[in-house]
């Protein structure tokens, strides 16, 4: 539904992105995930037809943003970066306007208005100028624009961007929701974010496209997937045995705190191993924990700059 | 082009919620009282017509129409809404065009507040108002032309204050092309055939034969290309300077 197709865009000599395939298809929410900088919005701004690309194609709904611009438009729903809207107009003014451009009339106007005005919950600002609501609410008011006429296709910029902890959450859940019956693609540099809503990550770092994958297929590229952690007091000679064992690779330990981390070599379980010596000597443990990955881990050993680590 | 009547509809109304509209209105109504009667010398010429209104008029309004141009698009770039905007289902014509429209809707809502003007002639005594009509299209069309240009200029920037003073200039370019002034300092070195196309563009002149009652289909065709023209060329400056 939502298709890029070796899409490039050139500023001056710098190459912002570059050659940039990915799918979404219907029922997918896919997390455009990166640095600062990587290319995120350009990307998603060519996506949405507002930029044009220095080479290759973007397509919605299977037409051509370029060649077919209004069906390609009719089909996307799009909250550009920081969410602008008109402030001096009130939220339902905008959303009245909205709908007007988008040709929706009579009753499935007002359904559709009352569907997105309960969804995000802007009952009580309906009548306020936009340029007096907090961040969050304009936010809402965005992502309201976006899913007014219900379109197979939702590209969100930032979508929890200036949102607090509890918007954020409803936010999200909403994404989900929609996701059932369409595609979406939202970019972020929340981490905590792609668990949580996301069914596949793309990562991008300096315009190039390094990862497309499941969140849980990217927890599995830590070093810390299948480690095991634990906190104990006197575990000196309990860790030296741990780190005989043939399966384990190495043994950390935090400076801080003296908790311990052991890390497996690849696909060797260790778990029970480590639970056996544990108990063998009599280690008593407060806290013990099997590390399913760390996705900044992985999205750090990804997104580093190579002139940087070398 | 259907989206066209909810772009004129929003763009109308965001005039008249902002305090930019009353002050126009207010401000176009004083100086253009203040030209007829006291640099027009309305009443002392003893003629009941209304030359003296319109014979200032383009001046008026060669200072007040950019001003009225220059947030169509300039503020749509600053506010980061030209995304929002382009995205939706909106041909970039369709969107000059209502934008434009809305506001000349405006200027035409001020012209035709100046009709206490047309009641004081008629109680006077018993001017042609056929000619005075014509004069009036005339304006209508000369304020057209100018807020073209504006509505044009602004697709180039994010800043009102640069879109408003690049009107002026260009605007002015307008109005003088046909001045003797102009003419005899071209006319001297540039080949005539060049010296006399630049005075056909004069707005004043075109604007003059209008005015004097003759709704002139070379005039109004004139008008409407500068229009159509200039529009267009926002178009073009719209899809050349989208960097974001």
């Amino acid at each position: 539904m939502i298709e890029a197709e070796n899409l490039s865009r050139r500023y001056g000599g710098m190459l912002a992105v570059d050659a940039l395939n990915l799918c979404v298809r219907a029922g997918e929410v896919v997390g455009l995930l990166g640095p600062n900088g990587a290319g995120k919005t350009t990307s998603l701004r060519m996506l949405a037809g507002f930029l044009a690309p220095s080479g290759g194609r973007a397509r919605i709904g299977g037409h051509d943003v370029e060649r077919q611009p209004h069906a390609a438009r009719c089909a996307l729903g799009y909250l550009p970066e920081g969410a602008p809207s008109y402030g001096e107009m009130s939220v339902l003014g905008f959303l009245l306007f909205v709908a007007r451009v988008r040709r929706l009339s009579g009753e499935r106007r007002r359904s559709r208005l009352d569907a997105v005005i309960q969804q995000l919950e802007l009952d009580d600002v309906l009548a306020l100028p936009i340029e007096t609501l907090s961040k969050g609410y304009r936010r809402r008011v965005g992502l309201a624009q976006a899913i007014l006429h219900d379109p197979p296709a939702l590209i969100l910029d930032e979508p929890t961007d200036g949102l607090d902890p509890n918007q954020k959450r409803a936010a999200r859940a909403l994404i989900r929701g929609l996701a059932r019956d369409r595609a979406i693609l939202i970019s972020t540099h929340l981490l905590e974010e792609v668990p949580t809503v996301c069914s596949r990550v793309a990562v991008i770092a300096r315009g190039r496209l390094l990862a497309d994958a499941t969140p849980a297929e990217l927890e599995q590229r830590s070093r810390y997937h299948g480690a095991v952690s634990f906190s104990a007091r006197g575990a000196g000679p309990a860790r030296a045995a741990i780190s005989l064992l043939p399966g384990v690779d190495t043994v950390e330990v935090d400076p801080l705190n003296g908790r311990v981390t052991v890390f497996p070599k690849p696909g060797r379980p260790i778990l029970a191993e480590v639970q056996g010596i544990l108990a063998a000597q009599r280690v008593e443990v407060s806290e013990f924990a099997l590390e399913r990955g760390r996705l900044d881990d992985v999205f750090r050993s990804l997104t580093a700059d190579p002139a940087e680590a070398a | 082009m259907s989206a066209l009547p909810a772009v004129l509809r929003r763009e109308l109304a965001a005039y008249l919620v902002t305090p930019v509209a009353y002050v126009f209105i207010v401000i176009f109504l004083a100086l253009a009282g203040a030209f007829t009667f006291y640099l027009g010398d309305f009443y002392s010429r003893g003629q009941a017509d209304l030359a003296p209104f319109f014979s200032y008029l383009p001046w008026l309004f060669q200072v007040l129409v950019p001003a009225v141009a220059m947030r169509l698009w300039a503020e749509e770039r600053r506010s980061g809404t030209l995304e929002l905007l382009l995205t939706l289902p909106v041909g970039r014509g369709a969107a000059m065009f209502g934008k434009f429209l809305a506001a000349w809707a405006f200027i035409a809502l001020a012209l035709a507040l100046t009709f206490p003007l047309w009641l004081t002639v008629n109680y006077l005594g018993h001017p042609d108002n056929g000619a005075i009509l014509a004069a009036y299209c005339g304006s209508l069309l000369l304020a057209g032309a100018l807020l073209a240009i504006g509505t044009g200029l602004s697709a180039a920037t994010r800043s009102q204050v640069v879109a408003f003073i690049l009107t002026e200039v260009v605007g002015l370019g307008y109005l003088l092309a046909g001045h003797r002034l102009v003419l005899g300092l071209v006319q001297g070195w540039l080949p005539p055939g060049v010296a006399d196309a630049l005075a056909g563009f004069s707005f004043i002149s075109h604007y003059e034969a209008i005015a004097r009652g003759v709704l002139n289909a070379d005039d109004v065709a004139f008008f409407v290309l500068t229009i159509v023209c200039w529009l267009g060329a926002g178009v073009l400056l719209l899809e050349l300077t989208e960097t974001g």
